[in-house]
């Protein structure tokens, strides 16, 4: 078949031919062309299966509001469903399926559905599939998703990029039509920055579609003329196959780019789409205008089409949708397809005016029309044979982005639409069609008055003439005949008598009768459909039309993919990562990665023979607690904190006091909530008498840094305090073992002798000359430094220390053997500072302040938190060591039952401990204090495990303290 | 005595120079920088004139010889000088601002990234919410680049320096080169 319905003209490139294909078989097209438009040059109009009950559909439109002409594009990686074939750009090799149909898109084994309509009436799946209860999620739910379903995806990974960005202007002119080019020429001429967005690869919008002329020259001429001007000034930016989404707040938009859509394949490193954030100073919405159809029986046949729709695949594309055509019309627009495609030398055959009294009634043609039912004024009523139908019932402005910040439309009798309401989207005015003036010339001035009057400019300038015709309607939603159905809404197969069976049933509300019916869902939006529906409904129900009115219009303005949404977020770089001063070296040796936050720690470092991740961990553990071991703990943060009222800012913020603290010495602190439930804990320095350096969790760097400039900045502004993160800055290593100051000794420049740096000491010192950091601390319970040094020199100072202290076999420890090691000393960490304890729950009662204020004191006495008989942290371990303790697991007594009412408390984290050679675990047990020594169940109901276990002291290892002060 | 071998951000003992299309990224390794913050109550006026450290006003970077700074937040400016002089600015400012101003070292805070293109803004327009065609020359703001916090200098349209978390240098660069092959 070889374009057997193209005509003349058209912007079309016929020097070249494009070939394609549709469920397999070969086609030819033009550049220029969409892939309806090319379909139906060939003469194919039967483009897809309905929703629900599987009928036969050809497109409806010309554009964007398409509800049936849905198409699968591509294979592999690159298929996409739900593709709207009137705006899919045709390329060479472009492999398009048809969907939602089985075999065969001609014979549709669903299309029963059809035959068994009666059943499948609006509220039908909420009626039938309410018993038994237990049926919906396993059986019903399955079933109706593989019966509906539209279109399928391969289950390939997208291949392509998708990007995201950021534009500014001083105008945003959404849409490219006669409004939208004039608003844009005027703001452009006046010097002023510039976006033009639209929809359309063709910059020109309906002018494209007609015949009207623009000044001197035909309208498509003129728009043509106008984008060269515009392309031409470097302070506008003309973005064609750009959709703008939706409005938000402070003159934001977002638009999706289809950078590469048009392309079998995106050019090498260009993103296939990019999600936009339009910053705009002003902007004017000349969305245009979406035409509608008018409700008669069998309304849907392939063949049957928006008026509009005929008329611009005639004028734009060169394409008769039919060889004999009628037309049925309300209104003077639909006669104008009439005589356009007459001048294309395409036979019309009827033209049926309602206003006149004549409608269709019926029509017939099971895979395409082949006919309609006309009756007249008279009542008479024949059949004509035609195999195309022009339908018109009006325009509807495309007020959508208007009210996106739920701005209600308002009705206008004189063009029988709603149009913009008054309280849209601050900054964002309204121009041409979507504002309801539907002339050529209208649109022109509108779009040159909105410009005007957003930007402040002076002076208007000329406007070229155009054609300025009333319009003349005499509403008509649907056609009272025969008890056949007659379509509102395609896509989602919602009729005439739809809206009957919710008005009978109470679903009144245009948003009841939305969801009651579907009309208006899926990925239309309901743009045809949605008005002809609630006009429906107000006939019903005797209410006027704007006392029904619209449902919410909502985000994003059409489909959008999850790709442009994710941009370049996916995959490995799905967020970024934070690798540590040691990573390279532990990549190395082979370490094995966790992530915490951003970070990637090591976790463990596999030696030879090692073949399962406890192996490692345990020697980690042993080695360590042995001789020395070394960590990197650059994640934990470290914030910087000076002037002369640090210390009283640290009194404030922490629950343990700091301005005593004396130069050169840390100490550990707790920070609370407001609430006073333990926020954070860390280990706080004084270098100098106004400089403190305090460490956070990793986890909560960010959140504590941002706390501590909240209460800098809106707290006590008056202090003098300055904040700096220097996390980044410094690479900072535990050193812990026996060894550990032995180790040390042989790197750092200092004498670092128990006397000379003793437990709890701090302090600048060098490592061969270079400047570095100095802590004893210990997490471990062990001898233990963290030293730091700049972080490009991290790297080196690890290979430093492992070289030179080879003697002491010295190893590299990861985060498990770090864990077990803070379990076994009885520190808390995640699993216990878990946004619900208290300083007291811990065992850290002690530490909070008696005597001074701080974030938290106050509401950490309250009674719940004060309770002698609450949570307190307790160590465990399992009667018979071979026994297995479970995180999560809870406390019981040894006769109660497994019930909440006899829940003592929980296991907050659990390891496996070398050094005691069973499982440990640390816990909230409630009165937990009195409670050592005793035995309990530690029950886990979800895994079904139960161990008879000791409660202990949380300190398993060196209780008294004597190895970290030695 | 130990003799430190320095690593850079990018995880290499020589800075990177990545080229994509027109775009060059240099990986800057031979800046020294330092947090500078007035105390309450100071006046940093006099010091900063004495020791040649300019203190631009919001939003600003001001270059100079051996100290530029870019102003960060109120009363806080980052300085830069060549780090193979002043590797101990930190020092050297502590020195020379004594109590009148806190003083943090952020040399390694940072990986540096001097952009260079005949014209930059259709790479940053993808990478972060700044109007750079419109931000004067010598803007300095503090911005989000692919959810890292970042500061970005512009010298002039074909000139600017990013300054992004070290420990997320690859990641900030990945998104510069992926972002640098779909704009230009």
């Amino acid at each position: 078949m070889s374009q057997s319905h193209r005509t003349s003209g058209g912007q079309i490139d016929r020097s070249k031919t494009l070939r394609f294909t549709f469920d397999g078989l070969p086609y030819q097209g033009h550049p220029g062309d969409t892939l309806a438009s090319a379909l139906l040059a060939n003469g194919v109009r039967l483009m897809g299966r309905s929703f629900k009950y599987h009928r036969p559909r050809g497109p409806l439109s010309a554009g964007s509001e398409e509800p049936n002409a849905l198409v699968e594009l591509r294979s592999g990686g690159r298929q996409e469903p739900n593709t709207r074939a009137t705006v899919a750009e045709l390329f060479e090799g472009l492999e398009a399926n048809s969907q939602n149909r089985w075999p065969s898109l001609r014979f549709d084994a669903l299309a029963i559905n059809d035959r068994l309509n009666t059943f499948f009436a609006a509220g039908f799946y909420y009626k039938t599939f309410m018993w038994p209860k237990s049926f919906w999620e396993k059986v019903y739910e399955p079933i109706i998703r593989r019966a509906a379903g539209l279109g399928s995806v391969s289950r390939e990974e997208d291949p392509d990029t998708y990007d995201k960005g950021f534009l500014h202007c001083e105008l945003l002119v959404i849409g490219a039509g006669p409004a939208g080019l004039m608003a844009a020429l005027t703001a452009g001429r006046a010097g002023k920055s510039v976006i033009l967005a639209d929809e359309d690869f063709c910059l020109g919008g309906r002018l494209n579609a007609e015949t009207y002329a623009v000044g001197q020259a035909a309208g498509a001429a003129w728009a043509a003329a106008t984008v060269a001007e515009l392309s031409a000034m470097p302070n506008v930016r003309l973005m064609a196959r750009t959709t703008v989404l939706a409005a938000f707040d402070h003159g934001i938009y977002s638009a999706v780019e289809r950078v590469s859509d048009h392309l079998p394949v995106p050019q090498p490193g260009k993103p296939r789409q990019v999600l936009w954030r339009i910053y705009s100073g002003r902007a004017i919405l000349c969305g245009g205008a979406t035409e509608r159809p008018i409700a008669f029986e069998n309304n849907d046949r392939p063949g049957i089409m928006l008026a509009g729709a005929l008329r611009a695949y005639a004028n734009r594309w060169g394409v008769k949708a039919g060889e004999r055509v009628a037309i049925f019309t309300n209104n003077d627009d639909g006669l104008r397809t009439a005589g356009d495609l007459k001048s294309k030398g395409v036979e019309v055959v009827a033209v049926i005016d309602a206003r006149l009294g004549d409608e269709v009634i019926n029509t017939s043609g099971r895979l395409g029309l082949t006919a309609v039912t006309v009756r007249d004024s008279a009542g008479r009523t024949r059949e004509i044979a035609v195999d195309a139908l022009g339908v018109s019932g009006g325009w509807n402005p495309n007020v959508n982005i208007h009210s996106h910040h739920r701005s209600r439309p308002v009705w206008d009798a004189s063009i029988a639409a709603f149009v913009p309401g008054v309280d849209g989207p601050s900054g964002l005015a309204v121009a041409g069609a979507a504002l309801g003036a539907f002339t050529t010339h209208a649109a022109l001035r509108t779009g040159r008055d909105a410009a005007i009057s957003a930007l402040g400019l002076t002076g208007a300038a000329e406007l070229p003439e155009a054609e300025d015709a009333p319009v003349r309607i005499t509403p008509l939603w649907h056609v009272n005949h025969g008890k056949g159905r007659a379509w509102i809404d395609q896509q989602n197969d919602v009729t005439v008598k739809d809206i009957k069976l919710a008005q009978q049933e109470n679903f009144t509300s245009v948003e009841h009768m939305k969801r009651y019916t579907t009309l208006g869902m899926a990925t239309d939006q309901g743009k045809t459909g949605n008005v002809i529906g609630l006009a429906i409904m107000a006939e019903l129900t005797g209410r006027s039309i704007p006392q029904t009115g619209t449902t919410i219009y909502r985000p994003p303005y059409t489909p959008v993919a999850l790709g442009a949404l994710a941009g370049r977020s996916r995959g490995r770089e799905f967020k970024p990562f934070r690798l540590t001063p040691s990573h390279h070296w532990a990549a190395e040796q082979g370490a094995t990665f966790v992530e915490v936050g951003n970070w990637l720690r090591t976790q463990w470092v596999p030696m030879a023979g090692e073949t399962e991740w406890r192996q490692s961990v345990d020697r980690e553990v042993l080695a360590t607690r042995r001789s020395v071991g070394i960590c990197d703990v650059t994640t934990l943060g470290k914030i910087d904190i000076q002037g002369t009222d640090a210390g009283a800012f640290l009194d404030k913020v922490y629950a343990n006091t700091f301005s005593t603290l004396a130069v050169g010495k840390c100490r550990y602190g707790l920070m609370l909530r407001e609430d006073g439930i333990v926020f954070d804990d860390g280990t706080t320095a004084r270098m100098a008498e106004h400089e403190y350096v305090m460490t956070t969790t990793t986890a909560n760097a960010v959140t504590v840094f941002r706390h501590l400039e909240f209460c800098r900045q809106c707290l006590w502004p008056d202090m003098d305090v300055q904040l700096i993160s220097t996390t980044e800055a410094w690479a900072q290593f535990s050193v812990a073992g026996p060894n550990a100051r032995k180790l040390l000794q042989m790197v750092v420049d200092q004498d670092i002798s128990d006397a000379a740096f003793p437990y709890m000491g701090a302090g600048n010192i060098t490592v061969g000359g270079l400047r570095s950091r100095l802590f004893r601390i210990s997490f471990s319970g062990e001898l233990a430094y963290e030293i730091a040094v700049p972080t490009r020199y991290g790297d080196a100072l690890l290979r430093e220390m492992l070289a030179r202290g080879a003697e002491f076999d010295p190893i590299v420890y990861g985060t498990e053997a770090l864990g077990v090691m803070r379990i076994e000393k009885g520190h808390v960490a995640g699993g216990e500072l878990n946004g619900q304890s208290t300083a007291l729950n811990m065992g850290l009662g002690k530490m909070v302040s008696k005597k001074k204020d701080f974030i938290g004191m106050m509401l950490s006495q309250r009674e719940g938190l004060t309770n002698p008989n609450g949570y307190r942290l307790v160590g465990v371990k399992p009667v018979d060591p071979a026994g297995k303790l479970t995180a999560g697991s809870h406390f019981l007594e040894i006769d109660a039952a497994a019930v909440a009412a006899n829940d003592g408390g929980w296991l907050s984290s659990k390891v496996y401990s070398p050094h005691v050679g069973s499982d440990i675990a640390l816990g909230y047990l409630k009165g937990g204090d009195g409670k050592i020594g005793t035995r309990m169940r530690a029950v886990n109901l979800v895994g079904g495990t139960e161990t008879l276990v000791e409660i202990v002291s949380p300190h398993f290892v060196d209780p008294e303290g004597e190895r970290l002060r030695g | 005595m130990a003799d430190l071998q320095a690593m850079t951000a990018l995880g290499a003992h020589d800075p990177r120079t990545v080229m994509v299309g027109p775009l060059t990224v240099t990986e800057r390794f031979d800046l020294a920088v330092a947090s500078l913050a007035q105390r309450r109550g100071q006046d940093l006026t006099a010091a900063a004139t004495g020791a040649g450290v300019p203190l631009p006003g919001p939003g600003r970077y001001q270059a100079g010889v051996p100290y530029s700074a870019f102003w960060v937040t109120p009363d806080m400016w980052f300085v830069e000088a060549p780090f193979a002089t002043h590797e101990g600015i930190a020092a050297l400012l502590k020195s020379a601002f004594t109590d009148a101003a806190s003083v943090t070292e952020q040399t390694d805070a940072w990986v540096i990234l001097d952009l260079a293109a005949p014209n930059l803004a259709p790479l940053l327009e993808r990478l972060c919410n700044v109007d750079f065609r419109v931000v004067p020359d010598g803007h300095a703001t503090r911005t989000v680049v692919d959810h890292l916090g970042c500061y970005l200098v512009k010298h002039n349209l074909g000139a600017a320096r990013l300054y992004g978390p070290r420990s997320s240098a690859q990641s900030l660069l990945h998104a510069v080169e992926v972002a640098a092959a779909a704009a230009f």
